[in-house]
């Protein structure tokens, strides 16, 4: 019988996998909001697993905001992307200094 | 039993599609990579009985964000192999760092387990009504509980959206644009000039 712990370590391992990539591949920006990406798909999966086990569906419900986060993120994260890509012609981020923060 | 197995054929896929996102070279690889991991998510989250959580996933990730990163791969002439170059060089930090956190992560579930931590009970306020669909129980809560939230995400959403094309707009000065009230202004006398040549010579513009 699968029970909540199985959900929960899949999406542990996702979660993981995710700021795994962060750290690997620090340079290439794209990758990086890829791996945010698998970040949020852990966090879903594990509030889903919640709320299917709770019997309650705010889980499901809270899921759904973490998916319009999600969207509106990648839309803002590449759209600046892109306009860093204008102007500079890379998307080397370890070297983004301009800010001086 | 056919459960199970579904379990863990989607669980195998989602983490292998997840470890190959973050390895494979070619960012384009990657977005197809991620495209597999949302599909056997949205399988996983059928198989706990929340359809619509699934079919949103399907929609809104595969059909929106994931054709978004693929369009701007696509777009970006970029030199990916550079981009690569701290890889190898990550890769023992970002080991250790990730295994430190799976082990975290695990001794919380094996603490769970072991009984020493006691999951919070719904106290009912959000429970599925009897003998309705998962998506009719998420649209009652989400139109009468959640209502306002729902609103804030819209609020979020048309924020996002007009922040991405603020960001991303820029007059350019070399496209000659249409200007149609100038072009309303206009009238026959100063737009056009009656001339009369003579035979053989042309006329001066």
């Amino acid at each position: 019988m699968i029970g909540i712990e199985h959900y929960i370590g899949v999406s542990s391992i996702l979660f993981v996998l995710g700021v795994l990539g962060i750290f690997l591949n620090r340079k290439n920006v794209i990758v990086i909001l890829m791996a945010i990406e698998l970040i949020l798909l852990a966090v879903n999966i594990n509030l889903v697993a919640f709320s299917a086990f709770l019997h309650d569906l705010t889980g499901q419900i809270f899921a759904m905001f973490v998916l319009t986060v999600a969207a509106g993120e990648a839309a803002v994260g590449l759209a600046i992307l892109v306009i860093y890509f204008r102007r500079r012609g890379t998307i080397a981020v370890d070297d983004v200094n301009r800010m001086k923060g | 039993m056919i459960h199970t197995l579904a379990f863990y054929l989607f669980a195998t896929l989602v983490i292998a599609s997840g470890t190959f996102t973050i390895l494979s070279r070619n960012p384009v690889h990657s977005v197809l990579w991620l495209i597999m991991a949302f599909f056997n998510a949205a399988g996983l989250m059928v198989l706990l009985g929340a359809e619509f959580i699934a079919m949103l996933l399907v929609i809104v990730y595969v059909g929106a964000v994931a054709v978004l990163f693929l369009f701007v791969v696509m777009m970006l002439d970029i030199d990916f192999a550079e981009l690569r170059a701290g890889f190898i060089k990550n890769f023992p930090l970002g080991m250790l760092l990730a295994v430190v956190l799976l082990v975290e992560l695990v001794v919380g579930v094996g603490v769970y387990r072991a009984g020493a931590l006691q999951l919070g009970v719904a106290d009912g306020a959000a429970a599925s009504p009897m003998g309705l669909s998962n998506t009719e129980a998420i649209g009652a809560l989400l139109y009468s509980r959640y209502l306002f939230l729902f609103e804030a995400a819209g609020i979020i959403l048309l924020v996002a959206m007009i922040g991405a094309i603020v960001l991303t707009h820029r007059t350019r000065k070399d496209v000659r644009g249409q200007n149609i009230s100038h072009q309303n202004q206009r009238r026959p006398e100063e737009a056009t000039r009656n001339v009369k040549p003579e035979v053989g010579k042309g006329v001066q513009l």
